[in-house]
């Protein structure tokens, strides 16, 4: 049953927001649906999801077949790092014109992508089909296997039409254009199916923000697991084409990669196991988790992975305890993309002695939900999809202290006087495993603590 | 259209039409800008509008579905309306279109004349058309302006107005505008307007409408204003606000660049000591004053320097006619916009002779290669020219938008002697402060 419990909401959005109850119950939240026209929604569209997904293969060309505006809006927009390559950094486009529209775009793109490819000398091309592309109908299949043929690289189509779905689609679409890319490896010593040749894992939904993928990878490496590829942070095409001989792909990022997880253990039986790297406990449970998946091939692992964390925990407690000192009772507001790295957070939060009053997601699906539900504690507001409008009026009336979010919730926090935490795409500190703790307590630290509060309009009205 | 279009862009130069109309609509008081499309347009330009300006942006959108693309978007549009009406009471709701809408051509005006607001909520609602494929985020902006002044504007007897109608500018830039036209005695009704309600104050609640914008009742008061000043080279021949007004309503108009630098400036203060009939007041005297005692001072410093110039194709024009002003030469004037720039260099004398290189309809890639030919020793421009500064490895003086890579983006001025002044002093010293970073001795004196 939808919960009807909070007044002057919009009618299209009753349903989607709920306070959780004293008793524990819980409530089902819509969710999973097409955002309401007007309403000021946070999210995107389906060409964004795909393009989120997909970006850090750094030396993939992301060809952005559209008007310039979708690939300028998405100009090295994430902070995902290469260790080598940075042709995901550029932002191509066939920029379409009017012309284009009347007469059909497919010929400029067949133009676009020699010229691109012969330039570049990518290992792979991702097509991405906006809007327009599906209306004026250019058949961009057909364009893509003239040019594969011809230049002897994977030129990929992404059906990322912004209109078709919402983000999560465009998840799908990545999805779907990764999993044409494992299990094609040319390099003779790669293995084709059956899989599961090397006893190592992939790591999928992590992206290399702000270096995170590397710090996971040196810790999954102290714990003796190999890491055949990571989807997509830090990726190159070759190791995305090797990814079927992994034993098992661990998931980060419930919305963005359960798909692909899903493809790769139907094709390669491939088992999948979801984690997160956020926050000490979440960070320790993921180890423990990849451990037990070894448990048959390497029983020594449960205890590595048991000393890492002791290890790691008697180093990171004590930097968290003066921050914890100072934040203890503060109360937090958090509106992300995914609900699975929410979960995490009020986790995180609960160690530096916070409270988490709010919590929504752009993306959550009903399990994500429940689970917040559960995790909360009673009268928290929970939201699917949110906007401005209310994100302002649930962090005020339960009187948060700290919002955590992206570059449109921040100045909803900074206008109101409240301290924000940058926890998108875009960030520039790592914020995962243990010392992305560390980084993100004094991240929560600095802003909650500063003293211009003090002169905030609401504070002092 | 362009039949020479490029085949491709490699980091674009330039955004997207329904940018230049949100940031146009944020420009009026009490307004909602709503884009008829995909969720991710609004999205998008929130996203980078914010990027820029650091304070809450809320833009609609229709939300299309896959539906809708089929079948229209009235459906979506009236939903829209509705919710929006609803959370915000507008004073007005500012439709733009997308590629998406214009495409499968929905017919905006026809929804637009025929929804029924719920009872006592009704407001007023402009309609522009800004398909994304077509100009620039700047034409976008003017079309804007357009539609809201033939939508709003009404005669009348003659009031001591003047209408302003300048390009994208920075709210200080806009403040400075109002106070001038107030010094010659006039009320501005400068539009748009969004130096309140894209850089306001800290809020004791949500703003819904952010404080701020040209009301509406100026915006119809335009129709019968003294005269109108039109600041940007950029729109041609094309129709304006200004060249409206004029054939509609019999309003002069004066068609000027943007005010940068000592002789833009005059020619803006000019306009408006005949518009008034006043005389230009001392304080901006006293400012043209010390802003050529600067120009003396520091034009040592500048005396050799190459500049490349990029950013919408009115703030390129006037920086590039400043640069000629204090002695940089401008080697290189480039804009992702495809109107005026191509003819600019036999439009205006000062640019002639000079060793300057125009190119407009350019993206990052084919900008980063002309600049290499062109030897410069600065740039000047936006934010995503600080890659191309770092490949370089040249001073990038900031200045237009977007800027996102710095702080103050609102306070970057460059109209008027003082706003001007503050750019000489940035330039300067961003030639002096890479000096010194890449000096063995690190000079103490310059």
């Amino acid at each position: 049953m939808l919960d009807q419990g909070i007044s002057d909401l919009l009618e299209d959005r009753q349903g989607s927001v709920l306070e959780t109850k004293a008793d524990g119950a819980t409530a089902a939240i819509r969710c999973g649906t097409r955002s309401a026209a007007g309403s000021v929604s946070q999210r995107a569209c389906v060409f964004c999801g795909s393009r989120v997904v997909l970006y850090p293969i750094a030396d993939a060309l992301h060809l952005v077949h559209g008007p310039a505006g979708c690939a300028a809006y998405t100009w090295d927009i994430r902070g995902a790092l290469s260790s080598g390559p940075a042709l995901h950094r550029h932002s191509f486009t066939t920029d379409l014109r009017e012309t284009d529209v009347v007469y059909g775009g497919a010929a400029k793109l067949e133009k676009a992508l020699r010229a691109l490819i012969a330039q570049h000398d990518p290992k792979t091309a991702f097509v991405y089909s906006t809007c327009i592309v599906g209306l004026i109908g250019d058949d961009v299949d057909a364009v893509c296997r003239r040019v594969e043929a011809d230049c002897g690289i994977p030129v990929i189509p992404v059906d990322s039409e912004g209109f078709k779905g919402t983000k999560k689609d465009g998840y799908k679409a990545a999805c779907a254009a990764i999993a044409r890319l494992v299990g094609t490896s040319v390099d003779p010593a790669v293995p084709p199916a059956p899989p599961r040749s090397v006893a190592g894992i992939n790591i999928l939904g992590e992206f290399n923000l702000a270096g995170e993928a590397w710090m996971i990878r040196d810790t999954y490496a102290r714990m003796g697991v190999p890491v055949v590829a990571t989807l997509t942070g830090d990726a190159r095409v070759d190791t995305v084409r090797r990814a079927h001989t992994a034993c098992f792909n661990v998931v980060q990022c419930s919305g963005s990669m359960l798909g692909l997880a899903a493809l790769l253990e139907e094709k390669y039986g491939q088992p999948y196991r979801r984690v997160s790297y956020f926050g000490l406990e979440d960070m320790a449970q993921a180890l423990y988790d990849v451990a037990d998946l070894f448990a048959d091939s390497d029983p020594g692992m449960a205890a590595r992975a048991e000393a890492l964390v002791a290890e790691e925990m008697a180093r990171v407690l004590p930097l968290l305890a003066p921050f914890r000192k100072d934040l203890e009772g503060a109360r937090a507001a958090i509106y992300v993309g995914g609900a699975f790295k929410a979960h995490s957070l009020i986790k995180a939060l609960r160690h530096l002695g916070m409270q988490t009053v709010v919590v929504g997601s752009q993306t959550g699906n009903k399990e994500d939900y429940e689970r917040l539900q559960q995790l909360c504690d009673p009268a928290t507001i929970i939201l699917d999809d949110s906007n401005p409008v209310e994100l302002s009026r649930f962090v005020l009336e339960k009187k948060a202290d700290l919002l955590i979010g992206g570059v449109k919730e921040r100045p909803i926090a900074y206008k109101l006087g409240l301290a924000f935490c940058d926890h998108n795409h875009e960030r520039k500190i790592p914020l995962a495993g243990f010392e992305g703790m560390v980084n993100f307590a004094r991240e929560v630290h600095g802003s909650v603590t500063s003293p211009v509060w003090k002169w905030s309009a609401r504070r002092r009205a | 259209m362009n039949e020479d279009a490029p085949e491709y862009a490699v980091n674009p130069c330039k955004v997207c039409a329904p940018l230049g109309a949100s940031l146009a609509f944020k420009g009026v008081a009490g307004a909602v800008p709503l884009l008829h499309g995909s969720q991710g347009c609004a999205t998008y330009i929130r996203r980078y509008l914010i990027s820029h300006f650091r304070d809450p942006v809320d833009i609609a959108s229709s939300s299309f579905d896959e539906m809708a693309a089929v079948f229209g978007g009235r459906d979506s549009l009236t939903r829209a309306l509705d919710n929006v009406t609803t959370s915000y009471a507008p004073a007005l709701i500012g439709v733009a279109t997308t590629c998406l809408s214009e495409s499968i051509g929905d017919d905006v005006a026809d929804i637009l004349r025929h929804y029924q607001p719920a009872e006592g909520r009704d407001c007023a609602r402009v309609h522009v058309s800004t398909p994304s494929y077509a100009g620039t985020h700047l034409d976008g902006y003017y079309a804007t302006v357009l539609a809201l002044v033939q939508a709003l504007a009404e005669g009348g007897p003659a009031l001591d107005l003047v209408d302003l109608f300048p390009g994208i500018v920075c709210p200080e830039d806009l403040r400075w505008l109002k106070r001038t036209a107030r010094q010659f005695g006039l009320e501005p009704c400068l539009l748009p307007d969004y130096s309140d309600t894209l850089d306001g104050g800290q809020w004791t609640e949500y703003c819904r409408l952010p404080p701020g914008g040209t009301t509406l009742a100026q915006i119809k008061q335009a129709g019968r204003a003294r005269a109108s000043v039109e600041l940007g080279w950029s729109q041609g021949a094309r129709e304006t606000a200004g060249r409206y007004l004029n054939r509609d309503f019999g309003i002069p108009c004066h068609g000027l660049g943007l005010p940068v630098g000592i002789e833009a400036t005059d020619a803006f203060l000019a306009a408006l000591c005949r518009i008034s009939g006043r005389p230009v007041p001392g304080e901006l005297e006293a400012e043209r004053a010390r802003l050529l005692d600067a120009y003396a001072d520091a034009h040592k410093v500048l005396a050799g320097q190459r500049a490349v110039v990029f950013g919408d194709e009115d703030t390129a024009i006037a920086l590039a006619l400043f640069l000629a002003e204090i002695g940089v030469t401008p080697a290189l004037v480039a804009s992702g916009g495809t109107g005026a720039l191509a003819a600019v260099g036999a439009a205006f004398p000062a640019l002639q002779g000079l060793d300057a290189t125009f190119l407009p309809d350019t993206d990052f890639g084919r900008l980063g290669e002309a600049a290499r030919l062109a030897r410069p020793t600065l740039l000047v421009g936006h934010s995503k020219g600080s890659k191309l500064a770092r490949e370089l490895d040249l001073p990038l003086v900031r200045v237009g938008f977007p800027v996102h890579d710095r702080f103050g983006a609102a306070r970057l001025t460059t109209l008027g002697y003082a706003g001007s002044h503050r750019l000489f002093d940035d330039m300067v010293n961003g030639i002096l402060a890479d000096r010194q970073a890449k000096s063995s001795i690190g000079y103490f004196y310059f």
